[in-house]
């Protein structure tokens, strides 16, 4: 028996055709970002550990999160963080049935990449003062 | 049905509740730790060792890397069950995915070790 209206897979390539609604834009940032944390911890540990070990390596470091690249890889990681953070809590709540209508879940990712915005925008100036 | 050895708790229900428990574990991490930083302001060598040396932030912070390698396994293990397909990857695409997701665990395991190390190594 054929069924002709089976799902497809979608190639890479199709991607672009698609029209990107906010929902599914807020839901792949959320696997992009949580992606770049898991190879962030490392830098994360690094720093922790630089910190730690001595009072040399704890300006090291300082100075090292002061360099451009230092604070690229810094507010890059907050990013991620807080991006990640504020799209898990929305997932946490539409877990208990809160937000799970078209609208509701419209409103959740307005609302997410709004919060998420706002605290990116806070990190970089924290990075830039730090 | 077919059962998925790799997933982390080769059962997809469990995974679910360990992926939001686990989340929230991190979730307080990030506020605490955050919050720590914040609040403190220009914080000194000695302030932040005199942190990581008390029995709660060890524990905390053992707890949070041990909540990274779950939610991790459990968030990678996922996308490369999407994406890493035969459709995309042609007849390999088992292999394939069989090596990113021992890559994975590898790293998330490293990510333990070397926080325990730098926890409980240089003291």
């Amino acid at each position: 028996m054929q069924n002709d209206h089976r799902p497809i897979n979608v190639n890479p390539s199709d991607l672009l055709a698609f029209a990107w609604p906010l929902a599914a834009l807020a839901s792949i940032v959320h696997r992009v970002s949580g992606v770049i944390l898991f190879v962030g911890v490392a830098f994360g540990l690094y720093a922790l550990e630089m910190s730690l070990v001595s009072e040399e390596g704890f300006e090291t470091l300082k100075s090292m999160m002061k360099s451009p690249l230092g604070m690229f890889i810094t507010w890059g990681l907050l990013s991620a963080l807080a991006y990640h953070f504020v799209a898990g809590i929305k997932h946490l709540v539409m877990d208990f049935g809160v937000g799970e209508t078209l609208e509701g879940s419209k409103f959740a990712s307005r609302l997410t990449i709004l919060f998420s915005a706002v605290l990116i925008f806070l990190a970089g100036i924290w990075v830039i003062q730090g | 049905m077919i059962t998925q050895v790799t997933s982390f708790s080769r059962n997809g229900m469990s995974d679910w509740i360990i992926q939001r428990v686990t989340a929230v574990i991190l979730a307080t991490y990030t506020v605490a730790l955050l919050g720590i930083v914040l609040i403190q302001g220009d914080m000194s060598h000695a302030a932040w060792q005199t942190l990581f040396s008390q029995t709660w932030m060890q524990i905390f912070t053992l707890l949070a890397v041990l909540s990274t390698a779950a939610h991790g396994w459990i968030g990678m293990w996922t996308i490369g069950t999407d994406y890493i397909r035969e459709h995309y990857f042609g007849a390999g695409a088992d292999g394939i995915r069989l090596v990113y997701q021992v890559g994975c665990v590898l790293l998330l395991m490293v990510y333990v070790i070397w926080t325990v190390k730098i926890l409980w190594g240089n003291g």
